[in-house]
C-alpha cells in the first residue's frame, strides 16, 4: 500500500511522517517515532501494555490506526514524565513495587495518570475498576494499589517526591 | 545477631525502576539495528505429520524477501537438558504439534514477512497423533520421536523406606485421582530475538555473532547456539535486555532463538523475530496437564507414615525439561513434611501438543495440590484440625530427609502459626456462613538446585567486581534480571558488605561477552547462588581496601569495619567518636596515632595532603578506593558460588533433581466464598506466610509472594489450556482468562526469617514456593464452604457445579462434554486433522449451534 503524508502531533510536538494508512499507531509510536515506551503485549486489545492517551482518553494504541488520530493529542509513557523527573506515580511505583518486570508498566502509567485526571481521590473500588482493562503478570495488583494511594498523598503534600 | 545492616533488610526500589516506569528501558523488542530484517516463521496445521518436500522459490521470489530457512539450514539437534537433544530450530522430517517451526522468512518488512510465509508450499503427509497421555503411553506404532518406545519420555520409580508395611498397619488410608490441567506462563513481553553476525575482518565472511534475546538463561542460550550454528561460544555473544517478565517461559532456549540467528546467517543482515501472542501459546513450556494418583496412610494421631504417588505429565511434543519436572513431582513430596516411607512412579509422556517445560514452582505445584487436599480430607476424618495435623507432621531439622534432601533452616512452624493468628483461624474456621470458608494449605520449593543441568565442575555462579578510582563500584553479574530484582539484590548484597553507599554500584548483567557464567534464572536460584557470589567477590574486594586502608589508619586491616560510605576503627561510633561501654565518649582525634603510610605511590598534591593529615581513625569509602588503587593498581575481585556436596542429595537414579542448598516455606490460608447457583468462587482474602530465611529487599519479597499467590490463584480458578486435537482453543491473553484486577484478591504476604545458615545474609528463594500451596489453599477453602472436594483444577463454575450437583445425587449437566479435554475421543472422528471431514461432536442441546445445524443453517 502507497504511503500518505500524515502529521501526528505526539507528547506536544508536531510530528509529520509518511506512512501507510493501514499502520496501527502503536507500530508507528515504536517504529517510526522511536517511541518504544508503549508496549506490545497481546495484538488484541486484550492487555492494554499499549495504552496511550489520545485527547486525553486511554485507548489501545495496538489496534487503533495511527491515521484515525490525526489532529488529536497523543501522549505516551515518554510525555508523562514531570519537569523533567519522575512523575509522583513514577515514582511510587518503582518505591512500593508496583512495577516488576515492567513490562505492562507503561500503559498502567497512562491508566492511572487519566484515573487521577478525572478523579483526583478514588475510591479503593475506583482504582480496582480503572485497572481492569490492563493486565499484569507479576504482581497480582497489590502492590499497585499501594503506590497509587502513595502517588495521591504526594501529588496532596504537593510533594515531587514520595515515601 | 542484631540487624545492623545499613543496606539490605530495607526495602528499596529497583535500580532498574526508573526505566520501566517511564519507558525508556529498553525490551528485546525496543531494539533495532541498521538494515535489520524482520522475520517470520512458518508454523505447523497439523498436529503429526511427515514433511514430503518443502518449495520455498515462489516466496524467495518475493520483492523484499531476504532469505528463507528451512530446517537442513541448522540440522543439528538441541534441547535444555543433554538428556533431551530432540527439536531442530526448523522441522527436518516432522512436524510434532500445531506450531512447530517449519520455515523462517527474513524480509525488509513484517507485512512482506508474512506474505511470502503464504508461497512457501508444503507437502505433508499426515500421521495419527496422540493427545491423551494415558493413550499415547499405549502407543506402539507412529511414534511422536522414535527413539522414545510407547511415547514415553520417562518414567521413574523410587521407593524409599517400606511403604507397603506402613500401609499395611495404617489406621486410616486415603486414596484419590487429582487432575490439574495444563497453563501457561503468559509472560507480558511476548519472545524475541534480534540477531546480527559481524565480518570478520581476515576473512571477509561471517564471523562474531550477537543475540539480544529475551530470555532467562542467556549462557545456555550461547551454548545451544554454538551447538547449532557449528560456532566456538567464544564467537557468540549472548545479550540479555530487560525481559519482561519469564516464570520459566524463557529459561531454556526457544527455536525462535536459534532461527533468528541462523535467518541472520543467510541473509546476513541482522535479523529480528518477535512472536506474536498466539505464537507464545505456542511455544509454551507450561506446567503439563498432570494426572496424580495419591494414597496417604496416616495413624490416628495424624501423623503421616507413608505415601505412595503416581503421577502421568502430557509433556507435549519435545522433552523440555520434562525429565526434570517429573523427577521434581517426586523429589519434593520429600522435604516439606516429615514422611517416612515414600513410593514414587512418575511417567512424562510425549504427545502432539506444543512441549511443556518449567513452570513457576516446576515439577510440585500439581502434587501440592494433590497431596494438601487429600490431608485436608484426612484431618476432616480424622475429626482434627487440618492446621493442627500439619503441624504435627513436621521436619526435624537440621535433617535429612528419606530421599536425601538435606534440610536446614525451617520456617514452616512459624509460617503456620502466623496466617493462623492472621486470619483468626482458631475463632473462624468453620464457623463462616454457608457458601463462605477458610483453607489451609503449605508449600516449599527449593533454592537453586544443587546439581546443574549440565553436570560439570564449573561454579553454579560467578561474579566479578571492579571498582573505579572514584569509588564507583560495577559489578558483573551473569544473573538474569527478568523482573524479580536481581540485579537489585546483587546491588544491596555488594553495597552491604563494602559499607557502601548504595548509589557507588552500578550493576552490568547478563551479557556473555563481560560478565562471568552464571548460569541462569531459574529454579529460584538466583538470590541464593548468585548472591553468595557477589557476597564473595565483595569479600574479596573488600580485603585488598582495608589492606591499603590498614595502613593509612595505621591499624589492623580486620580492625576496620566499612559502613556509611565510610571506614572505620573498630569500636567507634558513626560520627568518629570512640564508644566506651559506660557511655563516656573520646574524641578520636585526640587519640594521636603516630606512623606513615608506606609503600604507596603517591602523586602530587594528594601526597602533600595525605602526609600533612597523617594515620586517620575514619575515611571515607573514596578515600580508602584511592589509597587501595594507589597500592594495588587496580581493584577487582572474583567470588563464585557452588552448592556443598552435602546438599548434593543421595544415590538413586534421579537423585540429582530435587537437593537444594536450602528450602523455602510457606503456608496459606484462603477466605473463599462459593456461589451455588452459578457455581462461581470467589476469593476474598489470601494470608500466605513465607520463610525466605531473610528478607533482603522486602518490598520484592512481598510482591514476589503475592505475584506468586496470584498466579496460584489464576490456576485455581480459571486458567486452562483447551484443547481440540492438538489445536489451543484459546491463545489469547482474554480467552486465557488470566485475573484482572477485579478478579484479583487482597493478598497479605507475611514475612518469616529463619536465617538459613548458608544463605547470603541467611536468605532463601522467595519467587516460587508460595505458588503451591495457593490451589489446595482455595481447594480446601471451598470444602469448607461448601462440603464439596474439587479433585480437578481449575474450580471454574462447570466443575463446582458438576460437584454440587454429584453431591446432591443430582444427574450431572454435562455442561463440560463439549470441552472437556479428559474425553479427547470425542472429538478423534476426522482422525486427528484439523480440517473437519466428519460429523463433528455430539452438540449439547442448548448448543446454538447445533439448533443452527438441525434448521438447516451454516456448516
Amino acid at each position: 500500500m502507497k504511503k500518505q503524508l500524515i502529521e501526528l502531533r505526539v507528547n506536544g510536538l508536531t510530528r509529520e511522517l509518511a506512512i501507510e494508512p493501514s499502520a496501527l499507531l502503536l507500530d508507528v509510536l515504536r517504529r517510526d517515532l522511536g517511541l518504544t515506551g508503549s508496549k506490545r503485549g497481546c495484538d488484541d486489545s486484550s492487555c492494554g501494555a499499549c495504552t496511550v492517551l489520545v485527547d486525553g482518553t486511554p485507548m489501545l494504541a495496538c489496534t487503533l490506526l495511527a491515521f484515525s488520530c490525526e489532529g488529536q493529542e497523543i501522549t505516551t509513557v515518554e510525555g508523562i514524565s514531570e519537569h523533567g523527573s519522575l512523575a509522583a506515580i513514577q515514582k511510587a511505583y518503582g518505591d512500593w513495587g508496583g512495577a516488576q518486570c515492567g513490562y505492562c508498566t507503561p500503559g498502567f502509567m497512562i491508566t492511572v495518570k487519566h484515573l487521577l485526571a478525572v478523579n483526583p481521590d478514588p475510591s479503593d473500588e475506583a482504582i480496582r475498576s480503572a485497572l481492569s482493562g490492563n493486565l499484569c503478570r507479576c504482581t497480582g495488583y497489590t502492590q499497585m494499589y499501594q503506590a497509587i494511594k502513595a502517588a495521591i498523598e504526594a501529588e496532596k503534600k504537593g510533594m515531587a517526591t514520595v515515601k | 545477631m542484631t540487624n545492623d545492616y545499613s543496606i539490605i533488610g530495607k526495602s528499596i526500589a529497583m535500580v532498574d525502576a526508573a526505566g520501566k516506569t517511564t519507558g525508556s528501558g529498553k525490551y528485546a523488542d525496543d531494539l533495532s539495528l541498521p538494515g535489520m530484517l524482520y522475520g517470520k516463521i512458518l508454523h505447523s496445521p497439523h498436529p503429526h505429520a511427515r514433511i514430503k518436500s518443502i518449495d520455498t522459490s515462489r516466496a524467495e521470489r518475493l520483492d523484499g524477501v531476504i532469505a528463507v530457512v528451512t530446517g537442513k539450514d541448522a540440522p543439528n539437534p538441541f534441547g535444555i537438558l543433554p538428556v533431551g537433544h530432540d527439536e531442530h530450530a526448523l522441522a527436518l522430517d516432522k512436524v510434532r504439534y500445531v506450531g512447530d517451526n517449519v520455515a523462517c522468512v527474513a524480509a525488509v518488512s513484517e507485512t512482506i514477512a508474512e506474505k511470502a510465509l503464504e508461497l512457501i508450499d508444503v507437502d505433508y503427509e499426515h500421521l495419527p497423533a496422540s493427545f491423551d497421555p494415558e493413550e499415547s503411553m499405549k502407543a506402539e506404532t507412529n511414534l511422536i520421536h522414535d527413539n522414545k518406545p510407547n511415547n514415553m519420555e520417562k518414567d521413574y520409580h523410587h521407593v524409599f523406606g517400606d511403604p507397603d508395611k506402613a500401609f499395611a498397619e495404617a489406621d486410616y488410608i486415603a486414596e484419590g485421582r487429582f487432575l490439574a490441567n495444563e497453563v501457561t506462563h503468559a509472560a507480558m513481553e511476548p519472545h524475541c530475538t534480534l540477531a546480527a553476525f559481524e565480518l570478520d575482518p581476515h576473512t571477509g565472511t561471517l564471523g562474531r555473532l550477537t543475540v539480544w534475546s529475551s530470555t532467562q538463561v542467556p549462557y545456555y542460550l550461547q551454548h545451544k547456539l554454538s551447538l547449532v550454528l557449528e560456532m566456538p561460544m567464544s564467537q557468540i555473544r549472548v545479550i540479555k535486555p530487560l525481559v519482561g517478565g519469564g516464570f520459566g517461559g524463557k529459561s531454556e532456549v526457544i527455536p525462535i532463538e536459534i532461527i533468528a540467528a541462523v535467518a541472520a546467517r543467510a541473509a546476513q543482515r541482522p535479523v529480528k523475530i518477535t512472536y506474536t501472542r498466539e505464537e507464545v501459546f505456542w511455544a509454551h513450556r507450561g506446567r503439563p496437564r498432570t494426572i496424580v494418583d495419591l494414597k496417604t496412610a496416616v495413624k490416628n494421631d495424624g501423623s503421616i507414615t507413608a505415601v505412595k504417588a503416581r503421577v502421568v505429565q502430557d509433556g507435549g511434543a519435545y522433552c523440555s525439561y520434562g525429565v526434570v519436572t517429573i523427577l521434581y513431582s517426586g523429589a519434593l513430596l520429600g522435604a516439606l513434611y516429615d514422611i517416612p516411607n515414600i513410593q514414587y512412579d512418575g511417567y512424562r509422556v510425549l504427545t502432539n501438543k506444543p512441549a511443556c517445560g518449567a513452570m513457576r514452582g516446576h515439577g510440585t505445584v500439581n502434587v501440592r495440590f494433590a497431596f494438601e487436599s487429600q490431608l485436608d480430607e484426612i484431618a476432616a476424618k480424622l475429626k482434627m484440625d487440618p492446621a493442627e495435623i500439619r503441624r504435627r507432621n513436621l521436619l526435624k531439622p537440621p535433617c535429612i530427609t528419606i530421599n536425601g534432601l538435606r534440610v536446614q533452616s525451617y520456617g514452616l512452624p512459624e509460617c503456620i502459626d502466623q496466617v493462623v493468628t492472621r486470619s483468626r483461624w482458631n475463632e473462624r474456621k468453620g464457623k463462616l456462613p454457608r457458601g463462605r470458608g477458610l483453607g489451609v494449605a503449605c508449600s516449599h520449593y527449593v533454592s537453586g538446585a544443587a546439581n546443574s543441568i549440565i553436570r560439570s565442575d564449573m561454579p553454579h555462579s560467578t561474579v566479578n567486581i571492579k571498582i573505579d578510582r572514584d569509588g564507583g563500584v560495577v559489578i558483573y553479574t551473569g544473573a538474569s534480571d527478568i523482573g524479580q530484582g536481581s540485579d537489585t539484590m546483587v546491588a544491596q548484597v555488594a553495597a552491604e558488605t563494602l559499607g557502601c553507599a548504595l548509589s557507588r554500584v552500578k550493576v552490568v548483567a547478563a551479557d556473555t561477552d563481560l560478565t562471568p557464567i552464571d548460569i541462569g534464572s531459574y529454579s529460584s536460584r538466583v538470590t541464593f547462588m548468585n548472591g553468595n557470589a557477589t557476597l564473595r567477590a565483595a569479600q574479596q574486594v573488600k580485603k585488598q581496601i582495608a589492606a591499603a586502608a590498614a595502613k593509612k589508619m595505621n591499624c589492623a586491616p580486620e580492625d576496620i569495619v566499612f559502613k556509611n560510605d565510610r571506614l572505620e576503627r573498630q569500636g567507634l561510633c558513626g560520627d568518629g567518636r570512640l564508644a566506651r561501654p559506660g557511655g563516656a565518649e573520646l574524641r578520636s582525634e585526640s587519640a594521636t596515632v603516630s606512623g606513615r603510610v608506606e609503600g604507596q605511590i603517591l602523586r602530587g598534591s594528594l601526597q602533600q595532603k595525605r602526609k600533612d593529615e597523617g594515620p586517620k581513625d575514619s575515611i571515607t569509602f573514596e578515600e580508602a578506593v584511592v589509597a587501595a588503587i594507589d597500592f594495588h593498581g587496580a581493584l577487582s575481585g572474583t567470588g563464585s558460588y557452588t552448592p556443598p556436596p552435602e546438599a548434593r542429595g543421595g544415590k538413586h537414579k534421579g537423585a540429582g533433581v530435587g537437593p537444594s542448598p536450602a528450602y523455602s516455606y510457606s503456608a496459606q490460608v484462603a477466605e473463599v466464598s462459593v456461589d451455588e447457583d452459578t457455581g462461581e468462587v470467589t476469593v476474598h482474602k489470601v494470608w500466605a506466610a513465607h520463610d525466605c530465611g531473610r528478607a533482603l529487599n522486602p518490598v520484592s519479597v512481598e510482591g514476589q509472594v503475592i505475584g506468586s499467590v496470584w498466579m496460584g490463584m489464576g490456576q485455581a480458578l480459571t486458567e486452562e489450556m483447551i484443547w481440540k486435537d492438538g489445536l489451543l482453543m484459546n491463545p489469547g491473553l482474554l480467552e486465557y482468562r488470566s485475573p484482572s484486577s477485579v478478579d484479583s484478591p487482597e493478598v497479605e504476604a507475611i514475612i518469616v526469617e529463619s536465617i538459613d545458615p548458608e544463605g547470603p545474609f541467611g536468605a532463601k528463594e522467595a519467587s516460587e514456593g508460595s505458588l503451591a500451596a495457593t490451589i489446595p489453599a482455595i481447594a480446601n477453602a471451598i470444602y469448607d464452604a461448601v462440603g464439596i472436594r474439587l479433585h480437578e483444577s481449575p474450580f471454574t463454575p462447570e466443575r463446582v457445579l458438576a460437584a454440587l450437583r454429584a453431591k446432591r445425587n443430582a444427574k450431572p449437566l454435562n455442561l463440560t462434554q463439549g470441552v472437556d479435554p479428559t474425553a479427547p475421543a470425542k472429538f478423534r472422528e476426522h482422525g486427528g486433522e484439523l480440517c473437519f471431514k466428519g460429523k463433528g461432536p455430539e452438540r449439547h442441546e442448548f448448543d446454538p449451534a447445533r439448533r443452527e445445524a438441525q434448521l438447516g443453517g451454516a456448516d
